[in-house]
């Protein structure tokens, strides 16, 4: 367990590290000057020599790298050339509804996605199965941007059930927060619980076949509990570790659900900020992006060494 | 004395993409308070498709005919919550494969103890006790440290002590054993044979066990029923059928086996030429017709049925002389 | 090469039949051919979009916006600019497709020989997985933002972001099936026996890796498509004034109400044609799995 540990905290930190240099070098391969380019529309000398030394352009690459590190670990992330505004203050206002809509839409994909996946593989070869696959496939295929401005369209606009856009904070009103958020995070929330339906049904299958099945079978036990405690169990091992691997999608996910539903979030700020061509958000974006990806899909991997006991304890056998 | 488990004209069809395929044919066998009874043939011959059918464990593609009976209780077209209440309490199974049996993600211990919650309603203080008791029961050392183990962290040996120990919890009346020992190594098999003579002597359970290992047969069994091809081809006695068996095929299984008794450098092991046959429908002919050196032309025309006395055997020409095996 | 001919003449066989099986399984199979006709009218409105389409799927009718489907010469309507709905989807499929062939063979050049070094040679495999889990760390979004912030948005860029993006889907898939190739009888034979790296490789692990590789490449085309709406969607793909699935829904989006479809028309054609390609796909991956018949 200890080295196991000790191997993905290393494997972590080597691709934190190889990130922070492909940002970098990124915005080095921006077209022309990068202080032309950072400085936007403000192209005076003056502003431009400023802009070289605070980032540090007028130094050899590996001195701006080592700056580049050491002020993003200490939260400056620089300022937006177009509001001024310090980056770190933007992202922090921004990412709490990214993250609040994207727990919101794993909770719901999960609860969907796994009931339907238990009850294809329960029912094999039932109309419930098919209509459940059915159901899955559509999920994967439909674009759920589209499905979204359906939603506002038929939901919202015309029937009046959600509002079409906006956000109230949590703290705020909790009744008008979710109000808002339920209908981005059922879209956003559709093609990944496709994804763990089939997953979860997939390897239900598999336990379903497994030996301990029949053991639990044989031993009297009630089909709740050979359905719900042994192969559920078994299974959802499996499925922790596909909806880690689904972050990246539900990441890109928000960032549409977001600019159709006018949210404030995360997505937003990013997309703005390729329109406008405002490159320290954007550098700061992308690199906040990556390190939350890494260090996501640790805490996922670590949760799946909890659930699973054979990694958990180690054997004497 | 009346039979505690009565099986009588068990058939056996699945349904597969190539049609019905036929895996047990009209088996019937009786098996006493106490007694061991051994199920023997070759993989694919029915036996573990024999031992499934007993508490209705089989896929829904398999159809069952034919009457099992438990202390008087038919189990064939009984309701599901009857033999769930049946499983594990008065039937209970011994897989082959004590690595893939266990679930890997409990205790050995919740295992048992779930078994004694589902059955005998115990309360939690009450099953643990009992898990560690059983655990005991089967030989496991420091049971009281061994309990919270998990699966992987048990030998083969062990984890197979522990589906025993699961399986006679409840004290049940027939223990149905599908090659306990074949995944184990032999030094472990003689171990595992042990608890299961221990449990007959101490528990007084009926036993049927299901195995192509002829020196288990002599080791533990007390009557044998031979099974080729879907069919109970002969039944006897164990000391009977090793001294005599009538059977060519039976003849050709103890040719074939290096123990039951006998010097392993004392001849050459023979095998029986050909394959076990798979069968889409059960022929009115001896299945064993076409690998037996004794067949007649009676044979491929007229099923041979089993003879009504103590040593039973179905074969039209039957090996009376006495043969060197 | 006597053991590699001999081991060759042994797998040959069954691959043969496998195939027809797999060709057999998918004939039988009404949804297979559903989603095969599907893609089939796509491809030929696609390719002959310039012949088959009513109209230029450029040319404004300010005169005739916002016609409802069904109007003399408009099957689907038009939108804000009287441009035909129907012609500007046939454009926009054809947009789809080829981003979508793009993004996946970019993908299958890449990964396929990644996937094969790294399963192949365990010496270099940690150090391509620190590289796919690099690449995992950037969202395909992020990965096409930061490319259009470098590059500019177009279609080629983003075909090369939806690519990159799936590079190590592919990578991961030929790795695990050269894993397994590589510990059977006849390939440890032919290393044994001193075949050359390459040789074992191509001659062996490559060819038998691929059904996994063309079923990974049938859902990763749908996937593509996907992305290239999301992209030109929000402005990071193909520019107006040309036509793409995506492109449409953002211009709906405005006048959704007004003229719902042009909003739900394209968004039907991407799902038809998504659902297509992932009906195929399933089917091809049922049809080559030897369990599948079991199940």
């Amino acid at each position: 367990m200890r080295r196991y540990l000790l191997n993905r905290l290393w494997q972590s930190a080597v691709t934190l590290v190889l990130a922070t240099i492909v940002v970098f070098a990124g915005v080095r391969a921006l077209p022309g000057d990068p202080a032309l380019a950072l400085a936007g529309e403000d192209r005076d000398p003056e502003s431009l020599r400023a802009i070289r030394q605070q980032y540090g352009l007028d130094q050899s690459w590996l001195v701006q790298f080592w700056q580049f590190v050491s002020h993003a670990a200490r939260g400056d992330l620089g300022q937006s050339i177009r509001t001024g505004t310090p980056v770190r203050s933007m992202i922090l206002s921004a990412l709490p509804v990214t993250i609040e809509l994207s727990v919101l839409a794993i909770l719901i994909a999960s609860v969907i996605g796994v009931g339907a996946g238990v009850i294809a593989a329960v029912r094999r070869g039932r109309p419930a199965e098919w209509a459940a696959n059915a159901l899955a496939l559509l999920g994967l295929s439909v674009p759920h941007f589209w499905l979204g401005l359906m939603a506002i369209l038929y939901l919202s606009v015309a029937l009046g059930l959600f509002p079409a856009s906006g956000f109230v904070p949590f703290f705020s009103n909790p009744v008008a927060n979710l109000h808002h958020l339920i209908l981005p995070a059922l879209i956003l929330g559709t093609g990944l619980s496709a994804v763990i339906m089939r997953q979860t049904r997939s390897s239900m299958l598999d336990a379903l076949s497994a030996d301990y099945i029949r053991t639990a079978e044989a031993k009297g036990l009630p089909p709740k509990a050979v359905v719900g405690k042994h192969a559920l169990r078994n299974s959802l091992i499996v499925v922790v570790t596909i909806v880690g691997l689904q972050l990246g999608a539900l990441i890109s996910g928000a960032v549409v659900t977001e600019r159709i539903f006018a949210l404030p979030g995360f997505g937003k700020l990013t997309v703005d900020a390729v329109f406008q061509r405002d490159y320290p958000v954007i550098q700061a974006v992308v690199l906040v992006t990556a390190t939350s990806y890494i260090v996501i899909n640790l805490l996922v991997d670590l949760l799946y060494s909890v659930i699973d006991p054979r990694i958990r304890v180690r054997g004497e056998a | 004395m009346k039979p505690v488990l009565a099986v009588k004209d068990l058939s056996v069809t699945f349904r597969t993409e190539d049609g019905p395929l036929s895996a047990v044919d009209r088996v019937s066998f009786d098996v006493g308070d106490g007694e061991v009874l051994a199920v023997v043939g070759e993989s694919g011959c029915g036996k573990s498709v024999t031992a499934m059918s007993i508490a209705g464990l089989l896929p829904r593609t398999a159809t069952v005919d034919g009457s099992v009976e438990l202390d008087g209780t038919e189990l064939i077209g009984a309701d599901k919550r009857t033999l769930r209440s049946i499983r594990g309490r008065e039937v209970a199974y011994i897989f082959q494969e004590p690595m893939t049996s266990l679930n890997p993600v409990f205790t050995v211990g919740h295992q048992i103890i779930e078994v004694l919650r589902t059955h005998i309603g115990l309360n939690r203080q009450a099953a643990h006790a009992r898990a560690i008791e059983l655990l005991k029961l089967v030989g496991i050392p420091s049971a009281e440290r061994r309990v919270g183990d998990y699966p992987h962290q048990l030998s083969g040996g062990m984890r197979q002590r522990v589906m025993i120990a699961m399986a006679v919890a409840c004290d049940p009346k027939v223990l149905i054993a599908d090659e306990p020992t074949t995944a184990l190594d032999v030094t472990i098999q003689a171990g595992i044979l042990d608890v299961l003579r221990g449990l007959r002597e101490r528990l007084g359970t009926s036993i049927v066990l299901i195995t192509h290992d002829l020196g288990v047969v002599a080791d533990l069994a007390d009557r044998v029923a031979v099974m080729y091809a879907g069919r109970v081809v002969e039944t006897a006695d164990v000391h009977d059928l090793f001294a005599h068996p009538e059977h060519p095929y039976t003849v050709g299984l103890l040719r074939a086996s290096p123990a039951a008794g006998r010097h392993a450098d004392a001849q050459r092991l023979n095998e029986i030429p050909g394959l076990v046959p798979v069968l889409t429908e059960q022929p009115d002919a001896c299945t064993f017709a076409d690998r037996c050196p004794r067949a007649l032309d009676t044979c491929t025309s007229s099923q041979p049925q089993l003879t009504d006395r103590p040593h039973r055997v179905a074969c039209w020409n039957p090996v009376r002389e006495p043969v060197e095996v | 090469m006597a053991v590699a001919d001999v081991t060759d003449a042994l797998t040959a066989a069954p691959l043969r039949s496998n195939r027809r099986r797999v060709v057999r399984r998918i004939l039988h199979n009404p949804l297979a051919l559903t989603g095969l006709a599907v893609l089939a009218i796509a491809v030929i409105l696609a390719v002959f979009a310039n012949w088959l389409a009513p109209h230029e799927p450029t040319q404004t009718h300010l005169d005739r916006a916002f016609a409802p489907p069904g109007t003399a010469g408009y099957l689907l309507g038009t939108d804000d600019l009287g441009r035909d709905v129907l012609s500007r989807i046939m454009f926009g499929l054809r947009a789809s497709l080829h981003v979508g062939v793009l993004a996946v063979a970019f993908s299958l050049v890449v990964g396929v020989p990644l996937g094969l070094i790294a399963g192949y040679f365990r010496t270099v495999d940690a150090l391509i997985s620190r590289l796919t889990d690099l690449v995992l760390a950037f969202p395909f979004l992020i990965l096409a933002v930061g490319l259009a912030a470098i590059r500019g948005a177009s279609l080629g860029n983003a075909a090369i972001a939806i690519g990159i993006a799936q590079i190590p889907g592919m990578i991961r898939i030929v790795r695990s099936e050269t894993l397994r190739i590589k510990s059977l009888d006849f390939v440890a034979a032919a290393i044994v026996e001193g075949a050359s790296d390459a040789w074992v490789l191509g001659r062996h692990i490559f060819p038998n890796a691929g059904s996994a590789i063309i079923v990974q490449a049938t859902v990763g085309i749908p996937a593509a498509i996907l992305g290239e709406a999301v992209l030109s969607f929000l402005g990071l793909g193909i520019q107006p004034p040309a036509p793409s699935l995506g492109t449409m829904l953002a211009d709906a989006q405005q006048f959704a109400s007004r003229a719902p479809w042009a909003a739900v028309m394209p968004g039907v054609a991407i799902m038809l044609l998504t659902l297509a390609f992932n009906i195929v796909g399933d089917s091809l991956r049922d049809a080559l799995d030897p369990k599948a018949s079991r199940r």
